[in-house]
């Protein structure tokens, strides 16, 4: 039946129907429940996403990346409580509810304070990056928690979710069937990437940088280019994660959260299109699955991650597929 | 602000510097040996936290509690080592990352599996208690001097086994050239274990010294190992004197941030926003000189072999 398609894209089809199909199904039995935890799924498979760019394609080990997803929850939480006190923002600009105007400057701002951090953190590579790009992170945490203003360490609730024009986001499926509308997008965005030349010199730059110097192009700002999209699309990500709540904290700007994207893109598969979401679709299931009987779920998930890391190296959709052509 | 106050913020500097040497030396010589960057470091500093506390409750004695951290973390450290990290030796660093990541869930939950949810309280040694008069006037706890004077033994019995000792003369063959050593008789993977073991000893007694001054929880060994990476980066990883430097620098730093900069502040703005903001710079101060240090020097103040 599917003799054209490989057993990867096969996996792909297969994942992207469950995604939309589950949710449906859960409204039709009337569980709206599962929509929620099906949108919490899309929103962090985008966070995935977009770390993905950055990890998968060019090899750039962020263990920042969380940092990006705390600003976008910030700028939703921000503007939105600015918004419904109808007072202004930082220096007289307008506050919103609405939500393509938030995602705008949540992804201009990631963008913006990515660009200084990715300028400093490729100026190391390998184990030095790991560690600097922590470091970044840890600095916007800390601001986050003393910056009493907006909650400081006890985080910032929205009263209403934000509004998005023509749909009513303030039930479960419209929601989710917007966020799954951006993660589509983002997937589109990440194949567009990857089939380009930019993705081809990013790639290059990811295996050989002096030979990608020595045919006349600067690795330098592929990779930071690389950087600053891949905050961009985890900040709107971030967005999308505080609507869902309805509240941000520090802790979406916490080291656990950089490492738990990196462990969504490692569990579905590094560099592949549907990776993040393979893994972000087991990660979630797993805790919702495992929280209910004991609070000790993180135990078992670390046990299954080093599994993973030990003895599946190709994560999941490594398992299902067979080896990656980006390996 | 009186000379007293200010040599009283100087000496706690001086200690925190002194603990996250402890704890960066080890991060540091095991990556320098093994190329390993080791995630779940700070969770063997929880682990001789837990097991002095445990074991002074038992028997009453914090120096018996002490000896049992260093044992336990060692052991836990080798048990570690011969488990799961050697196979990760080899793999690329995130690997390394996403394992040791693993390993940090793994301990956190069994500890609180063990110990509950509950932090655990550890008193300052009667020997110890008291405090000792500064000059131009004002006291500082005896405790926290003992810390800073159990750093720099074990900064110079490091320098002393590294640099004199048979087993120092591997390590630092270990760090140069991996293959010839092992092609050369020696035997690597006992010496991976030793240095592995040796490493978390360090972060145990560091945990078991701070369990003293603070709570016994989960989770304290996180915040303490991102420090003590901001240590190693700005000292040069794999460089135990870049460590120590670096941790001295980090604990000022950052001490001193806390101290001085709504002071300073002040001087400018009102006193309520001048605390807010200072309070606000100080905790990013130490992340911001790490990022202006590696903007000039990437590989750190003293590059090692990483």
């Amino acid at each position: 039946m599917m003799a054209g398609l490989s057993r990867e894209k096969t996996a792909n089809i297969v994942l992207a129907l469950l995604l939309l199909g589950v949710p449906l199904a859960a409204v039709a039995a009337g569980e709206p429940f599962y929509v929620t935890l099906a949108t919490r799924i899309v929103i962090l498979a985008l966070a995935a996403i977009g770390l993905n760019i950055a990890l998968g394609l060019g090899g750039l080990v962020s263990f920042g990346h969380a940092a990006f997803f705390g600003l976008g929850g910030y700028v939703a939480g921000i503007l939105a409580t600015h918004a419904f006190n109808g007072e202004t923002v930082l220096f007289g600009l307008p506050s919103t509810t609405s939500m393509p105007v938030i995602w705008l400057v949540a992804v201009v701002l990631c963008g913006l304070v990515a660009l200084p951090i990715g300028a400093i953190s490729l100026r190391t590579s390998g184990v030095y990056f790991i560690m600097i790009t922590l470091a970044f992170a840890q600095m916007i945490y800390y601001f986050a928690v003393s910056w009493p203003d907006y909650g400081g360490e006890d985080g910032l609730s929205l009263y209403v979710r934000n509004t998005f024009p023509g749909v009513n986001t303030a039930q479960p499926l419209p929601y989710f069937l917007v966020c799954l509308g951006v993660l589509a997008a983002a997937v589109c965005l990440f194949w567009l990437l990857r089939g380009s030349r930019f993705g081809a010199a990013l790639e290059a730059a990811r295996q050989n940088t002096t030979r990608l110097s020595a045919v006349g192009i600067a690795p330098f700002n592929i990779k930071l280019v690389a950087f600053v999209i891949s905050a961009m699309v985890t900040g709107l990500a971030g967005a999308l994660f505080a609507d869902l709540n309805r509240f941000v904290s520090p802790s979406m700007a916490s080291w656990q959260m950089s490492g738990e994207l990196i462990v969504l893109i490692i569990l579905g598969g590094k560099g592949r299109l549907f990776g993040p979401i393979a893994g972000a679709i087991v990660y979630v299931l797993f805790e919702f699955a495992l929280g209910g009987i004991t609070e000790r779920w993180q135990f078992f998930l670390g046990l299954m991650l080093l599994g993973v890391v030990l003895f599946a190296r190709g994560g999941l959709l490594g398992l299902v597929a067979g080896r990656a052509r980006h390996d | 602000m009186s000379a007293a106050l200010l040599i009283e913020q100087l000496l706690n500097g001086l200690q925190l510097g002194v603990m996250l040497f402890l704890i960066a030396a080890g991060l540091t010589l095991i990556f320098g040996v093994m190329g390993l960057i080791n995630l779940a470091h700070g969770s063997l500093y929880m682990i001789g936290a837990f097991a002095c506390a445990a074991v002074a409750a038992a028997t009453g004695s914090f120096w018996i509690g002490l000896a049992a951290s260093l044992a336990a973390a060692a052991a836990a450290g080798a048990l570690m080592e011969v488990v799961i990290v050697r196979r990760l030796y080899e793999r690329d660093h995130l690997d390394q990352v996403l394992a040791t990541f693993a390993l940090i869930l793994i301990l956190s939950e069994g500890t609180r599996w063990i110990f509950g949810s509950f932090p655990l309280y550890l008193d300052i040694p009667p020997l110890l208690q008291g405090a000792v008069p500064l000059p131009g006037g004002g006291q500082y706890q005896l405790y926290r001097l003992a810390i800073i004077g159990v750093g720099i033994v074990v900064a110079i019995g490091l320098y002393l086994l590294i640099s004199r000792t048979r087993l120092g003369m591997r390590i630092r063959a270990g760090e140069t050239d991996r293959e010839m050593i092992a092609a050369l008789g020696v035997d690597i993977r006992t010496l991976y274990t030793v240095v592995f073991a040796l490493g978390a000893a360090l972060a145990g007694l560091a945990g078991a010294m701070v369990g003293a001054l603070q709570s016994v929880q989960v989770g304290m060994g996180e915040p303490a190992l991102i420090l003590a990476f901001v240590v190693i980066v700005i000292g040069g990883i794999g460089s135990i004197k870049g460590a120590l430097v670096g941790a001295v620098l980090v604990g000022i730093v950052d001490t001193m941030g806390r101290f001085l900069l709504p002071k300073l502040l002040a001087l400018a703005l009102p006193a309520s926003q001048a605390n807010m903001v200072g309070a606000a710079l100080a905790s990013m101060l130490i992340y911001i000189v790490m990022a202006m240090i590696l903007a000039f020097k990437p590989r750190g103040l003293f590059a090692g072999h990483g």
